[in-house]
């Protein structure tokens, strides 16, 4: 693992006396694609506004390359931002806007004008120079605003919802842009976003927030197959929560039935929350021997790629399917899931982890 | 859209622009060009070369540059407190800031007479602190008060509304880049803000061009502006003619400063910062 390039340490941060950041810490390598990932009012962009110096916390410290900036002003910082809109400025060309920071500088007016031809390239909008800002698209508007911030040759770029404004087909399109970008730069993205699907894409590293807490952190894979808790497994993609009761080591017990499973160390006879992803649940015959749960389908959407469907058990509840095989409401089915699917989760102790815990 | 009924609908509008803007206009360059006998005349226009003329409209040219220079550098500072605290249109404080432009003008200006009369408000302070009387009331320095005070509504509001109308994050964007204060103000700000400064500068300077309100009561008779010169041709000698002369010229000033004015505003739309 490479060095730190940020650490923020037991960052608080409240407005009107309401508590946005609670104590939070969090170290960022360098030179990866690091995501927070969360719901609007999480404290995500309130966490990139403390880094980029246009908020000051409350308490606790921010280390840049291992010196304190908490007070340094957003001006004097090494790193720059891609703002949400893109606010680039309107009284200027696109060659102006990219040399604002450059001039700001005192750069020579040869090494600017190579700057800018090289940023455009690599935004794929050589020959834009003359243009003016409202002649452009959005998307062609946010690479401009990322072009403006990479001349500068920040070692750190905070992103702040970039994609946003874009269309889901132009949006796609922009994440692999970027995971490109990242890799010819060679520095440190920080991108903040409520989407998922965006997160999991495109970075090295997630961090999932909800209400000023980090809820977990870790790779997409890690978030995506290991959530840690409750909000993360429903915030990140489909999944069906269900109570259980660690029966021992590798055996757990869901409405009745005894699962097989791969975690241990919860102790006998423990209450647990149990994650599994929609597309793990088998469908088998009723009587099929692997069948552990029966239940009847009742409902079905077709998705393109997929059927999403849920079937009812005894006990009420409504599992959520994803499978490619169509499988009829009204047809008795056992179900099945891998041990290796079946992800334990710790309840919720205190009144205090119960309030992070899902909003429905 | 153009058919006969939408026609009929402007007809109120264009009687009124023709009975109150057009005729009344002609009438003052029909009385501008012609002497008493209702002969053609150049001289009423030439009479601004006279000395008595002249040197009043030199004045007025003068003094409201200046009052517009400094109800800008007030109210421009001010606009920016208000829009830092994010201080919304319908708060009390920019409610007190436009009230003055609600009162009847003669009103405020009265009030500065009170204020500044030889008896007034400030020697009576100053004699209660045993300190000399000041000559306040009749001087330059009373009508260059008057107008700031006047017209330092007109300007604040449109640079207030050119202000708030930039986006936070484009500001945050020029420091992000690294531009200082000062940087962000002359690089971003004023650019931005172009077309409320016009619209600011043409409310000031044009009332305060052609005022003889606040000269007539802040002056007391001292203080001669042009606009003191038509008055008195109108009311005092009756001369027409020689008023409507003078009114044209004032009125070629006011046109050409306003020419080179809106120079400055650039031609794209970026959100012209309204009075009201």
């Amino acid at each position: 693992m490479s060095r730190n390039l940020l650490e923020l340490q037991n960052i608080t941060k409240s407005y009107d006396g309401q508590l946005i950041l609670d104590d939070l810490t969090l170290d960022i390598h360098e030179n990866s694609f690091v995501t927070f990932l969360g719901p609007s009012g999480c404290g995500k962009t309130t966490t990139l506004r403390i880094i980029g110096g246009f908020e000051k916390p409350d308490k606790g410290r921010v280390l840049f390359d291992g010196k304190d900036i908490t007070n340094l002003p957003a001006n004097k910082r090494q790193l720059n931002t891609v703002f949400q809109k893109y606010a680039l400025f309107p009284h200027m060309s696109i060659e102006e806007n990219i040399a604002f920071g450059l001039r700001i500088k005192n750069k020579s007016e040869s090494y600017i004008k190579d700057k800018i031809k090289y940023a455009l390239k690599l935004v794929n909008l050589d020959g834009f120079e003359k243009r003016s800002i409202d002649s452009l698209s959005g998307g062609q508007q946010q690479r401009i605003a990322i072009a403006r911030a990479i001349v500068n040759e920040p070692r750190l770029l905070l992103l702040d919802e970039p994609l946003g404004a874009l269309d889901l087909k132009l949006r796609q399109e922009m994440q692999y842009e970027l995971i490109r970008l990242k890799n010819e730069l060679g520095i440190t993205f920080i991108y903040v976003t409520h989407d998922q699907e965006e997160a999991l894409t495109m970075s090295d590293y997630v961090v999932v927030m909800n209400q000023g807490y980090i809820q977990q952190a870790g790779s997409p894979e890690q978030i995506y197959n290991e959530p840690e808790n409750a909000f993360v497994a429903d915030f990140i993609g489909d999944s069906n929560i269900v109570p259980g009761v660690m029966l021992e080591d590798y055996l757990v017990r869901i409405f009745g039935a005894e699962f097989k499973c791969i975690d241990a160390g919860f102790g006998t006879n423990k209450p647990v929350d149990v994650v599994i992803r929609p597309e793990d649940v088998e469908i088998v015959d009723d009587d099929d021997p692997r069948a552990i749960l029966h239940g009847e389908m009742t409902h079905i959407i077709f998705k393109g790629e997929i059927y999403e469907m849920e079937c009812t058990t005894p006990d009420g509840f409504e599992w959520l399917i994803h499978s490619t095989e169509l499988h009829e409401p009204g047809k008795k089915v056992g179900l099945y899931v891998k041990p290796s699917n079946i992800q334990i989760m710790n309840k919720p102790e205190s009144e205090d982890e119960e309030a992070l815990g899902v909003e429905e | 859209m153009k058919n006969k009924s939408s026609r009929y609908l402007a007809s109120p509008y264009i009687i009124w622009i023709v009975g109150f803007i057009v005729i009344p206009l002609l009438t003052i360059v029909y009385y501008g060009f012609t002497d008493k006998s209702g002969a053609f005349t150049f001289s009423n226009i030439a009479e601004i070369l006279v000395w008595e003329n002249y040197r009043p409209l030199y004045r007025s040219l003068i003094l409201s540059a200046v009052s517009t220079l400094v109800c800008f550098l007030l109210a421009y500072p001010l606009a920016m407190i208000l829009r830092w605290y994010k201080i919304g249109r319908g708060s009390i404080i920019v409610f007190i800031f436009i009230l003055p432009m609600w009162m009847n003008s003669l009103l405020r200006i009265l009030a500065w007479q009170t204020l500044l009369e030889r008896k007034g408000v400030i020697n009576g302070i100053l004699t209660a602190m045993h300190l000399p009387e000041q000559h306040l009331i009749n001087t330059t320095a009373a009508v260059l008060i008057g107008m700031v005070y006047d017209f330092l509504p007109f300007m604040i509001l449109p640079l207030y509304n050119a202000l708030m109308k930039i986006d936070d994050n484009t500001i945050n964007a020029a420091y992000d880049l690294g531009a200082s204060f000062w940087q962000v103000l002359t690089k971003i700000m004023l650019p931005l803000t172009v077309p409320g400064i016009v619209s600011g500068v043409t409310m000031v300077f044009v009332p305060a061009l052609t005022t003889f309100a606040i000269s007539n009561m802040l002056g007391g008779g001292k203080i001669y502006l042009i606009g003191n010169v038509i008055e008195q041709e109108f009311m005092q000698d009756s001369d027409w003619n020689q008023g409507s002369g003078l009114s044209l010229v004032l009125m070629m000033f006011v046109i050409v400063s306003m020419l080179i004015v809106n120079h400055f505003d650039d031609k794209k739309d970026m959100g012209r910062g309204g009075v009201i």
